[in-house]
């Protein structure tokens, strides 16, 4: 049975009020390594049917993988019966209806294999092979997934969508392992990957690495390149849910009740914004909802989205919301989506990075951050870690390497005390590229970039 | 004990593994394992005695493995049929041979003696998936009703698996599984005018079947009266002061502590660098076997598959390697690592000690944690024995925020709940505190671990590692134990407030 099949017989077969069947096909294909060696690898497909049936205002949700035909009527009367048991839920709404078709809703699946990597495998060998003669050692990672979801609804809702995910990352260090250097790209089919380019870069970076220069704790101003910023604002975008904000109990909840939309967040007129159709990190055009939780509702199956302004010119825009939510809320509906573009005032200046770090009398430039976790979420105060490179930068340039340094930081509260944003551009985010992967983000300027304490990896 | 179900014993199990095992021989493959897993998991989630969301979902399908001419092959299929499976061995032949141009270390794996027909149930008593959802979500509205005369918003969650594993390989193991864990939590906010915060039980999650939820290994009834009030003195604390403090650490935070520091830096692929581009390498180095002074002479770790009841806890693991006990730190000294067979052998330690796991059929096995724990002392002292020796300290319960860096050096832990400690006694609630520390200064403090008395076994369903990710259930036991100079942060200062 094909997914759309598969669709059309499990609506038929709901005997319930209402319907919702989402069916997810995928691929995979992956190499990984370390100290210029293969450490594993895979492919893999999955297929997976998940029946959201609806009796009133209950649901049941029933997931299953590799459904055979002959289960299918099975899973549908499991998802049935536990809409019938179920407690009404509270975000029950009418189903959407439907709007045209995919067009391509028929079409079939063209899986991912092995064979993506047929150019790149001998490339990587090859920068292996550089390396080695360079004293260095290339560890990484490299995917590339296809989901096709199917999305069918009893009220007519006939919509797919198509996800080519491709990353690679490739981390060089020296071979006493003393110094680190990182570097991250989203592709969509791997031939545009200029894996020597990528090995030459770091190997730039670890030579000035070379100088090291011991500082303490303290507050600096930080260079943050588009990898860290993409960690530290899909965070904040992972903790803007209305429905939190509403209970009072996350950084966007107004005191004494409501929310803090509308207020000014930055001082300078930075936007962070998501698009489905923006150019290289196209996503999903509509919702889908496996399950309803804080920030999404199954009911919501289908809505269609479109750019949305989470801050626009500094001032906090939108939440995010299901239609359940924007009720409570008194707000319009404005979904998750599945990229995040952030930006600098319009029309205003947008040096590179490079052109920052030659304006910078003295400061710290950072590769990139890791083990991001919430430490208060009132304040949304994060804490992590530096890590591949913390650069000492002098009278424009780059003097050596510094120690990794533990930090304690709120997203929301660095927003306000930005000096500069730089160009925006297309970054792989360096702890958070497991969950989302597709950002457009630029280098920023924090004047006093709060390092907590002195990390001694290396 | 519990038999495994019939439906997952009636699936093609060795038609599947016989064809793929034989097609990969064909191809020359000189290792082959095949691995059919269903996991199957249920999550319910409740606000306000209401429930949220859902969702009963199942994974399905298998995975074959093989070594070609030195070079692993990985390839996961979900057709159960025996022309599909040694479809999915020709796969994984494939995926060998595209990988030979970046592969410079022949695989070789360490020998285990064969497991013929090998069956091993986990310790539970009722099937959690055999209890109706709906007296399911009754009894977690209910415990949310009590918590929400003391609370503003109360939100409740319950994550049940059912694990199935049927593993076979070209050497004649052929071992059948089946493990239950749950994990019921409970979380009570609340506002004032001065802002909000909120407290989560500290029961653990355990394998164990439904009756953890209706009077077996845990106080439900008792800890969830006592949450109210002790959300209300948490909201009306004084900030901490930051500062050096001894610190006695409940087992509720300690296992988290175990589980970052010692846990991770002690799985032998972290420390040959398998990890470094993403979780990170280990301080623990290899060349420090035997030497390294990891804590103070009262530390002892151990790594075990075995211990009844622990999320980690397996009869075979996923390279057919039967679960084992091995120690890790002796007497404050580094003594062994996790491993799986490709590290045993090529560092010369023999046998493996069975640390391999792959959470899903699409996934390839990879060194995973077992149950690292901390022993107590035989006749040690009590928590409050413990408190009794601190001048000025805190008393740390129940885990929440956790960092720590990619060498697992430095690390920051915040808790559900502190309390001061002056001339001996508990002197009330402190709030915004977080420690922080490095990891050998940390243990290298440690005075005294408590007795058994005072041991519990924590964990977590969801340790992240590897690429692509895979998450691992993992139990940590440890008693009480009391540091010696720690570093606190007052969280509300970090901000810059």
């Amino acid at each position: 049975m094909t997914p759309q099949e598969m669709v059309e017989r499990a609506l038929e077969l709901s005997r319930n009020d209402g319907c919702v069947v989402l069916v997810d096909e995928g691929s995979t294909a992956n190499l990984r390594f370390a100290g210029n060696t293969l450490t594993t690898n895979g492919v893999a497909r999955s297929a997976r049917l998940t029946v959201i049936s609806i009796a009133g205002q209950g649901v049941g949700v029933v997931s299953r993988a590799a459904v055979r035909d002959e289960q299918l009527a099975d899973v549908v009367a499991a998802a049935d019966a536990a809409a019938r048991d179920a407690q009404p839920a509270e975000d029950a709404r009418p189903l959407v209806e439907a709007g045209p078709a995919s067009p391509h809703w028929g079409e079939d699946v063209r899986p991912t294999d092995i064979g993506v990597f047929e150019g790149f495998a001998p490339a990587l060998g090859e920068a292996f092979s550089a390396a080695e003669a360079g004293g260095r050692k290339l560890y990484g990672f490299a995917e590339h997934s296809l989901t096709s979801t199917f999305l069918g609804t009893s009220t007519g809702v006939r919509l797919r969508h198509d996800q080519p995910t491709g990353r690679l990352e490739l981390n060089a260090k020296s071979g006493d392992l003393k110094r680190s250097a990182w570097t991250g790209v989203s592709t969509q089919d791997f031939t545009d990957v200029d894996v020597a380019a990528l090995g030459n870069s770091l190997a730039q970076r670890l030579e000035w690495a070379k100088t090291r220069v011991d500082l303490p704790a303290g507050r600096y101003e930080t260079l943050l390149p588009p990898s860290a910023v993409a960690d530290l604002m899909i965070y904040m975008f992972w903790s803007s849910g209305a429905r939190d904000a509403l209970d009072g109990r996350s950084v966007f909840a107004k005191p004494g009740g409501g929310t803090r939309v509308g207020e000014q967040l930055a001082t300078l007129p930075v936007s962070l914004s998501s698009d489905p159709g923006a150019a290289g990190i196209a996503c999903a055009p509509f919702v889908t909802a496996h399950a309803s939780g804080r920030e999404s509702s199954v009911f919501d199956n289908g809505l269609p989205l479109g750019r949305t302004d989470w801050i626009k010119d500094g001032r906090l825009e939108a939440l995010l919301q299901t239609r359940y939510s924007a009720e409570l809320s008194g707000l319009p509906v404005t979904p998750g989506i599945d990229n995040l573009i952030m930006s600098g005032p319009a029309g205003g200046p947008s040096p590179s990075l490079e052109e920052m770090i030659a304006s910078t009398r003295r400061g710290l430039l950072v590769t990139c951050l890791w083990y991001i976790r919430e430490v208060d979420p009132q304040t949304l105060l994060l804490t992590g870690l530096t890590r591949d490179g913390v650069y000492l930068v002098e009278h424009g340039e780059v003097v050596g390497e510094v120690n990794n340094f533990r930090f304690n930081e709120s997203p929301v509260d660095l927003l306000g005390r930005l000096t500069e944003v730089g160009a925006s551009a297309q970054t792989l985010p360096r702890e958070w590229n497991d969950y989302f992967q597709r950002t457009i983000m630029p280098p920023v300027r924090v004047p006093d970039f709060n390092m907590s304490t002195v990390s001694q990896a290396s | 004990m519990r038999q495994i179900d019939p439906d997952f014993l009636e699936l093609p199990l060795r038609q599947l593994a016989d064809a793929a095992l034989q097609r990969a021989r064909e191809l020359g493959a000189q290792h082959a394992d095949f691995r059919l897993e269903r996991v199957r998991a249920e999550t319910l989630s409740l606000y306000d005695t209401r429930l949220e969301g859902a969702m009963d979902a199942d994974d399905l399908g298998y995975a074959v493995r093989v070594v070609k001419d030195g070079t692993w092959g990985f390839a996961a299929g979900i057709h159960l049929t025996p022309e599909a499976a040694a479809v999915v061995a020709e796969q994984a032949v494939r995926v060998a041979e595209v990988s030979a141009p970046i592969n410079r270390e022949p695989i070789e794996l360490a020998a285990e003696p064969v497991h013929a027909d090998a069956v091993w149930v986990s310790a539970y008593d009722v099937d959690p998936f055999e209890v109706p959802a709906a007296d399911k979500v009754g009894l977690l509205a209910e415990w949310s009703a009590g918590l929400l005369k003391g609370a503003d918003h109360v939100s409740a969650r319950l994550l049940q698996v059912k694990e199935q594993k049927f593993y076979a390989d070209t050497a004649g193991t052929v071992t059948t599984q089946q493990r239950v864990r749950v994990h019921p939590k409970l979380n009570a906010m609340k506002a004032t005018e001065s802002g909000f915060d909120d407290m989560s039980t500290i029961a653990p999650p355990v394998g164990r079947g439904y009756e953890y939820l209706t009077g077996t290994g845990w106080d439900w009834q008792g800890e969830l009266a006592r949450l109210p009030e002790l959300l209300a003195e948490k909201l009306a604390a004084p900030s901490v002061e930051a500062g050096d403090y001894d610190l006695v650490i409940d087992p509720s935070n300690l296992w988290l502590t175990i589980h970052e520091s010692i846990g991770h830096a002690t799985e032998l692929d972290r420390a040959l660098g398998y990890e470094a581009a993403y979780a990170g390498t280990s301080f623990a180095t290899f060349d420090q076997l035997g030497e390294l002074v990891y804590g103070s002479p009262v530390m002892n770790v151990t790594g075990d598959r075995t211990v009844e009841h622990g999320l980690a806890t397996v009869g075979f693991d996923d390279e057919g390697v039967q679960g084992q006990s091995f120690d890790i730190v002796k007497d404050g000294i580094l003594v062994g690592y996790q491993l799986d067979r490709r590290m045993a052998l090529m560092k010369g330690l023999g046998r493996s000690n069975g640390c391999a796991f792959a959470d899903s059929p699409g996934h390839m096995p990879i060194q995973r944690m077992a149950n690292v724990s901390l022993a107590a002392a035989p006749g040690g002292p009590s928590t409050e024995e413990l408190i009794a020796g601190v001048e000025r300290g805190i008393y740390i319960v129940g885990d929440k925020s956790w960092s720590i860096d990619m060498q697992r050096y430095n690390f920051q832990f915040t808790g559900q709940r502190a309390y001061k400690i002056s001339h001996g006694k508990l002197d009330g609630q402190v709030r915004d505190f977080a420690y922080q520390a490095t990891t050998t200064d940390f243990w290298q403090s440690m005075e005294a671990v408590g007795g058994p008395q005072t041991y519990v076994l924590g964990g977590a369903f969801n340790c992240g590692k590897g690429q692509p990710g895979q998450v691992a259930p993992v139990s940590h036991g440890c008693p009480a134990a009391l540091f010696r100079g720690v570093r606190i942060l007052n969280t509300v200062q970090e901000g810059g407030k």
